[in-house]
């Protein structure tokens, strides 16, 4: 993109903190979905405005970043809850009662997986398999990971969580 | 260097940290603090012992005593008694399930007592995060005696020569991959590991990247000497924070001491490592899919040939290798391919670690050489079905592998033989499943799984195991028809030659498998509408046996109204009502509610 054109946003955005981030990203091969990850690490979810920045910066076409964004299941395009519910669906967990715990927990916050509480506490999401089969059936909120869960010991967990 | 007396080894893989490592680790520190002992006593986070269940584990040396399900407050008893008295805390103990002997050493436990742990052999014993105790064991030698002792063909001749096969599932042969990468012209060349662990039910990557990371990276380095790559890269999952965390530590350090970076141990050949996140997706396991996503685009694959050894990651030669495979590596350089090929079967050599995991009583990691039976594996060192049911099949090889059942058990298990029976090695998973599981549910759900992570390139994946995931769906909610069983075959075997990948390829085996196997428990569904397992909500059928005491809690919990019943009496479940929702029998406190 030559020096006269002007961006889509048209140059004038406050999203300071992501241009610092996105610094290290121009110029250099394969950058584009590290820095998804540390844009979405600071919003939480990538907006339009967010993508059209990385789009401008890394000067790679937003229609390219969109088929990225879309094709791998950790970005979000929409807002999402303070806590993150990460439900295990692997193997193990499903033979040893996995949706049974779901579904208490879709049960007590009244959104089905995939959804975010209307008051953005909590956001709902299934995975693949956590690889701590060891202590299925399991669930992470955030960065922690709880085993051996039963459908009752959940809802005294997501109490802990604000 | 400051000598001490005793060391409490404490796990911090993911499973026990969960558990309440962290907790244990803190009073352990508070308690010898407060009884004078912090000098004498050290205590060292370790990575992942494999034996997951019983964690939090802790391990005692120089007596190598191991407590399970530790807690903080069994702490004190241990210091003052173990420590302060050597005297064994029994109750903390090991418990054999059918003897119900305690254990105290970690030696003599069923459960580690078959296996054979070379690739494991660190993790739990060294802290993953100090690269002084991975050298204090051997560390890093192989790569030093690959460097300056051997030339890189005579490090892949090496390679060949132990039979090592790719860990990650598919089972070709590491030395050759590693010719073909060394024979492609170009001066710029790449190595990726493929951390990318997505299989349900395995995470023997994990415990190693966790437990003992600069085993890999000094793997990759001799890789990268033999076929003349100077750049690796590490593609790791984003759902293992601590591998990453560990992952990042341990480059850092071996960058620090030489042993990456320029001039590697005095000689020409120089070697960096970055790590890459995935973003979350299965097909990135497949190695054209990995490249993409490394690109930086939608990880999807794309036909071979050219096969990554000619033209992979920016189009330059590349050699993809899994995590285990990496981690067997520096022993063979260092101990001898002949040593490492007196292992295992004819054509599969070596040892395996598989992830046991499901209604088993010893979940866990267990290394074992390859050509050992499934029946040692569940029954030796798994400990047998829990809760005392019946063995009814075993799932191997995640997605991609089939269910085996109880007839097969005694089969030696290796790459070929696993091949013949319609199951497959794959990343090592084996998931056990007893009386109450159903096999047409658990073909749905590694159908629904493919399904969901298939990535759409090609029709016969994106469209094909969409079809057969709806016969299957509607054969577990009673709408199955004639003809369904056959369809499913044709489809499945048409999908395994037609897709691109080997996701796509292998999407059908679980079903195949099932059908080979459990083909009565599909009739069962279509014909008579009966679930064998009871495993099937829309085909149970509920019943209130004699067992009633009246409590007229089953009452209370139907969302329906479809209990009846006067206080004391008899209940009884209205099936027309009834919509199986399973609350009645969950909640009945005598077990008087049956299903089936």
């Amino acid at each position: 993109m030559s020096e006269t054109q002007k961006c889509c946003c048209g140059g004038k955005n406050p999203l300071e903190q992501l241009d610092q981030a996105l610094v290290k990203y121009k110029g250099d091969k394969g950058t584009l979905i590290p820095a998804l990850q540390e844009a979405q690490n600071i919003y939480g979810y990538l907006s339009k405005e967010v993508l059209e920045r990385i789009a401008c910066t890394l000067e790679i076409p937003i229609s390219q970043i969109y088929g990225v964004v879309t094709f791998y299941s950790q970005f979000h395009l929409n807002p999402r809850g303070r806590n993150i519910i990460r439900v295990c669906a692997g193997t193990a967990c499903h033979v040893r009662g996995g949706k049974a715990i779901l579904k208490a927990i879709e049960d007590k916050l009244g959104v089905p997986a995939g959804a975010t509480t209307s008051d953005l506490r909590f956001t709902i999401e299934t995975v693949a398999c956590i690889g701590a089969c060891g202590l299925a059936p399991v669930m992470m909120i955030n960065d922690d990971t709880h085993g051996r869960l039963t459908p009752e010991h959940v809802v005294e967990i997501l109490e802990r969580y604000k | 260097m400051q000598h001490t007396r005793a060391h409490v080894l404490i796990c911090a893989g993911t499973g026990c940290t969960s558990s309440g490592a962290k907790k244990v680790e803190a009073a352990f520190q508070t308690e010898l603090a407060k009884q004078g002992l912090q000098d004498e006593v050290k205590v060292v986070e370790t990575g992942c012992h494999g034996f997951c269940e019983m964690g939090p584990l802790v391990i005692v040396y120089p007596e190598g005593v191991f407590y399970c399900r530790m807690q903080p407050e069994d702490v004190a008893e241990v210091v003052e008694s173990h420590l302060l008295k050597g005297r064994i805390v029994k109750r903390l103990l090991y418990q054999e399930p059918i003897s119900m002997e305690r254990i105290p050493s970690y030696k003599d436990i069923s459960f580690y007592k078959k296996q054979m742990r070379y690739v494991l052999g660190n993790c739990g014993h060294i802290n993953p995060e100090l690269i002084e105790e991975y050298i204090a064991v051997g560390g890093y030698e192989a790569l030093g005696k690959a460097l300056t002792t051997m030339t890189p063909q005579g490090v892949i001749d090496e390679m060949k020569k132990s039979g090592l096969r790719g860990r990650g599932g598919g089972g070709f042969p590491t030395g050759m991959k590693w010719q073909f990468a060394s024979n492609s012209p170009g001066s710029k060349k790449y190595v990726i590991c493929n951390a990318d662990e997505g299989d349900p039910g395995a995470f023997m990557d994990r415990s190693v990247l966790e437990g003992d990371p600069h085993r890999i990276i000094e793997g990759m380095a001799i890789c990268g000497y033999a076929i003349g790559a100077d750049e690796g890269y590490i593609y790791c999952r984003a759902e293992y924070p601590l591998a990453i965390k560990r992952l990042k530590i341990a480059i850092r350090q071996a960058e620090e001491m030489g042993l990456l970076g320029t001039n590697i141990f005095g000689s020409e050949f120089n070697f960096k490592l970055k790590i890459k996140e995935g973003a979350g997706a299965f097909v990135c396991g497949e190695e054209t899919a990995l490249m993409a996503s490394i690109e930086g685009k939608r990880g999807m694959p794309r036909p071979r040939p050219p096969f990554p050894a000619v033209a992979g990651l920016w189009g330059k030669p590349t050699n993809i290798n899994n995590v285990e495979t990496f981690a067997n590596v520096p022993q063979i350089i260092q101990k001898g391919a002949d040593w490492y090929a007196s292992i295992g079967t004819e054509k599969s050599k070596g040892t395996k670690v598989f992830a046991l995991t499901g209604k088993i009583n010893n979940t866990g990691l267990a290394e074992v050489p390859i050509g050992i039976t499934m029946r040692e594996i569940i029954y030796d060192i798994g400990g047998g079905i829990s809760d005392n049911k019946k063995f009814k099949a075993v799932q191997i090889g995640g997605p991609s592998g089939g269910c085996l059942p109880e007839e097969l058990l005694d089969m030696p298990i290796d790459y070929d033989s696993l091949l013949a029976v319609g199951a497959m090695m794959g990343s090592g998973g084996l998931v056990v499943m007893d009386e109450t599981t159903c096999m047409v549910d658990v073909a749905k759900f590694f159908l629904n799984f493919t399904q969901s992570e298939s990535c759409g390139k090609c029709t016969p994946c994106r469209e094909g195991t969409k079809r057969m995931l709806e016969i299957l769906t509607r054969i577990t909610e009673g709408e199955g028809k004639e003809g369904d069983i056959e369809l499913l075959e044709d489809l499945g075997a048409q999908i395994k030659d037609t897709a691109l990948c080997g996701l796509g390829q292998s999407a059908p085996n679980p079903v195949l498998s099932t059908l080979r196997y459990f083909r009565h428990e599909y009739e069962a569904h279509i014909r008579d509408k009966r679930c064998p397992a009871g495993a099937c909500s829309k085909l149970a059928a509920y019943r209130i046996t004699e067992l009633c005491k009246g409590c007229g809690l089953c009452k209370k919990v139907c969302p329906v109204g479809a209990i009846t019943g006067e206080v004391k009496g008899q209940h009884v479940i209205d099936p027309e009502v009834c919509i199986k929702c399973g609350a009645c029998f969950t909640k009945c406190p005598f077990k008087a509610i049956v299903k089936g």
